[in-house]
C-alpha cells in the first residue's frame, strides 16, 4: 500500500517515474526480446549491451570536459550504440567463422573504454549505475525517449510483422521471396543498440540481456505464434518490473537485480512445470 | 511446339572459400520440363539450386530466369528447402508458414486478401486439418507437406525441390507425387533427388552433376524415356547427350 501511495506522491517521483518506465519498456523488452530469442541472436545482443558502455563513458567524458558543447551523454550513447550495433552487424553477415572471437573481442574492448573514460571524467560516476541501472537517475528525458521508442517499434513491427517472422523462421525462404534480410538484420541490431542505451537507467546494461530473454522463455510456454510471444511477454515483463520494485522498495534492495532475480525464479518454476507435463 | 527457357545457365562458375565447385557449366531448362538434378554427394547441386533462387551470386557468366536476373522474380518460383535449418522452437502455426509464400519483399502483407490462396494451397496438400497446429509438433512427413504448400501457394512458374522426399512417410510421398503430376505440364519442376524411383515416372530430363577433374564439377543434359516393365521407370538416354547451348531443335522427341 505504501508503495501505491508513493506513486501518487507529488514529494518522491522516482518511484512513479520507475512504474512508468516499467511500463514503457516492457513494451520494448516484449517485442525486442522475442525477435532477438527467436532469431537466437541473444548473444549478440548482449555483445552490444555490453559494448555500448563504451559510447557511454566516451559521450559521458565529451559532454562534462565540454569537448563538445551541448553535448547530452544520452545523444552520445545513442550514436556510439548505433555505431558498435552497424560493425557487430557487419562481421556477423561477413565474417561467419571468425564472428564468435571478433563479437566477444568488441564486448570487452567496448567495456573497458567505457570504463577508462568513466574514470577520466572529472565528475567521477560509478559505472555500477550503468551496469546494474538506477532508478533514481530514470529522468523525464528518459521517458519520453523510451516513449518515442516504443512508438517506433510498434509501428516498424506492425508494419514489417510478415517479414521479421519469416527472416526468424527460414532467412533463405525470406531472401527467396525478396526480403533484405541483411538490411533488416542490422535495422533490428540498432534498435537493440538504442533501447539498451535507453533501458540501462532501468534495469542496468548486464541486466538488459536477462529482461530480453527470461520474460520471452516463460511466454514461450503459452504462445502460439510470434504475436501471441510478443503480446505475453509484455505483460510477463512489465508484472515482473512491477513485483520487482514493490520487493526492492520492501526490501531496500537495487531494483533491477530485484526484477531480474524475480523473473528468473518465475522462469525457473515456468520451466518445471513445463517439464513435468 | 516452341517451349520457352525458364532457366538458362551460360558458362557459370563457383567457388566456395577458393575450392572451384563449378567451372563454365551451361545448360537451360525449358518452361514446363520436369527436370531432374542428380549425382553424387558434394557435387554441387544445392549450389545449383542456390544460383537459380538468387541466394548464390557466380563468379562468373550469367544465369536467366525467364530471360532475366534471378533477382526479382519472387513469384516465378517456390523453393521447397531440403535443410530443416531453421526448425527452431519459434511458436508459428502451419497457415502463417504457408502464408510466408506470398510475401512480397518488403511490400506490407494483408492477411485477409490471401486467405483463399493459403486454403487452396493446404487443400492441395492435404493438410487443412493442420492449419491451426504449431509447425513443431508436426511429423517429419506433415511438415515438408507444409514446406510444399508454402511453395505452391503462390502458384509460381517454377517449382524447385531440393530432396522433397527426405523425412516423409508413404502416405506425404504420394500426395507430393499427386501434386507434382498435376503439376506437370503447366510447371517448370526441377527436383534434387538421390531417389530418381519417386520421379522417374515424371521426369522429362535428367541434369547429371559430376567430377570433370579433381577441383570442378560440370553438368550433362540427358532426354529420358520411360520404360514400361513391371512398373513405370526412368531411362536415361546417355546416347543421345546434347551439347551444351543447344537442344530445341531436339525437343519433340523429348516430349514424345
Amino acid at each position: 500500500m505504501e508503495f501505491i501511495k508513493e506513486i501518487f506522491s507529488q514529494n518522491i517521483s522516482f518511484i512513479r517515474n520507475a512504474v512508468i518506465a516499467s511500463f514503457l519498456s516492457s513494451i520494448l523488452f516484449g517485442i525486442i526480446g522475442s525477435t532477438v530469442s527467436v532469431k537466437r541472436i541473444a548473444g549478440l545482443a548482449g555483445a552490444i549491451s555490453h559494448a555500448v558502455l563504451g559510447g557511454i563513458g566516451i559521450a559521458l567524458f565529451l559532454s562534462v570536459n565540454k569537448i563538445i558543447p551541448l553535448f547530452p551523454p544520452i545523444v552520445g550513447a545513442i550514436i556510439f550504440a548505433v555505431i558498435t550495433a552497424i560493425i557487430i552487424g557487419i562481421i556477423s553477415i561477413k565474417a561467419k567463422q571468425k564472428e564468435d572471437t571478433v563479437i566477444n573481442a568488441l564486448w570487452a574492448i567496448g567495456m573497458s573504454i567505457g570504463i577508462v573514460f568513466i574514470a577520466k571524467t572529472p565528475e567521477y560516476v560509478d559505472p555500477m549505475s550503468y551496469l546494474f541501472g538506477n532508478i533514481l537517475l530514470i529522468s523525464n528525458l528518459n521517458l519520453f525517449l523510451l516513449f518515442i521508442m516504443d512508438i517506433v517499434v510498434i509501428m516498424l513491427t506492425f508494419r514489417y510483422y510478415k517479414q521479421i517472422q519469416a527472416i526468424t523462421f527460414d532467412e533463405e525462404f525470406a531472401m527467396v521471396r525478396g526480403i533484405k534480410t541483411n538490411l533488416i538484420f542490422i535495422l533490428l541490431l540498432i534498435i537493440v543498440a538504442i533501447s539498451i542505451v535507453l533501458l540501462q537507467t532501468f534495469v542496468g546494461i548486464v541486466m538488459v540481456i536477462a529482461m530480453l530473454t527470461i520474460p520471452v522463455g516463460v511466454a514461450s510456454y503459452f504462445s502460439k505464434n510470434l504475436s501471441s510471444l510478443i503480446v505475453l511477454s509484455t505483460i510477463f515483463s512489465f508484472v515482473f518490473s512491477i513485483f520487482g520494485l514493490v520487493i526492492s522498495w520492501i526490501l531496500d534492495l537495487p531494483a533491477g537485480a530485484v526484477i531480474v532475480i524475480f523473473a528468473g525464479i518465475i522462469y525457473i518454476f515456468a520451466s518445471l512445470i513445463k517439464l513435468k507435463r | 511446339m516452341e517451349h520457352k527457357i525458364a532457366i538458362e545457365f551460360n558458362n557459370v562458375s563457383f567457388s566456395y572459400d577458393n575450392i572451384e565447385l563449378l567451372k563454365n557449366i551451361s545448360f537451360h531448362i525449358h518452361e514446363n520440363e520436369f527436370v531432374s538434378l542428380i549425382g553424387p554427394n558434394g557435387a554441387g547441386k544445392t549450389t545449383i539450386l542456390k544460383l537459380m533462387l538468387g541466394l548464390l551470386i557466380p563468379e562468373s557468366g550469367e544465369i536467366k530466369i525467364f530471360g532475366n536476373n534471378p533477382k526479382n522474380k519472387n513469384n516465378l518460383i517456390g523453393y521447397v528447402p531440403q535443410n530443416l535449418h531453421f526448425e527452431n522452437k519459434m511458436p508459428i502455426t502451419v497457415h502463417e508458414v504457408v502464408e510466408m509464400g506470398l510475401i512480397d519483399g518488403m511490400s506490407f502483407f494483408k492477411k485477409e486478401k490471401y486467405k483463399e490462396k493459403v486454403e487452396e494451397s493446404l487443400e492441395l496438400m492435404d493438410i487443412k486439418d493442420l492449419k491451426i497446429r504449431q509447425y513443431n509438433e508436426l511429423s517429419g512427413g506433415e511438415k515438408r507437406r507444409v514446406l510444399v504448400a508454402r511453395a505452391l501457394v503462390s502458384k509460381p512458374k517454377i517449382l524447385i525441390l531440393d530432396e522433397p522426399t527426405t523425412n516423409m512417410d508413404q502416405a506425404s510421398e504420394e500426395r507430393l507425387f499427386y501434386v507434382l503430376e498435376s503439376l506437370k505440364k503447366s510447371t517448370t519442376i526441377v527436383v534434387v533427388t538421390h531417389d530418381t524411383e519417386f520421379v522417374s515416372g515424371l521426369t522429362d530430363v535428367v541434369l547429371c552433376t559430376g567430377k570433370e577433374s579433381e577441383k570442378s564439377h560440370k553438368i550433362i543434359r540427358h532426354n529420358v524415356e520411360i520404360f514400361n516393365g513391371n512398373k513405370k521407370v526412368l531411362r536415361v538416354l546417355h546416347n543421345t547427350e546434347l551439347p551444351e547451348n543447344c537442344c530445341c531443335k531436339k525437343e519433340e522427341k523429348w516430349n514424345s
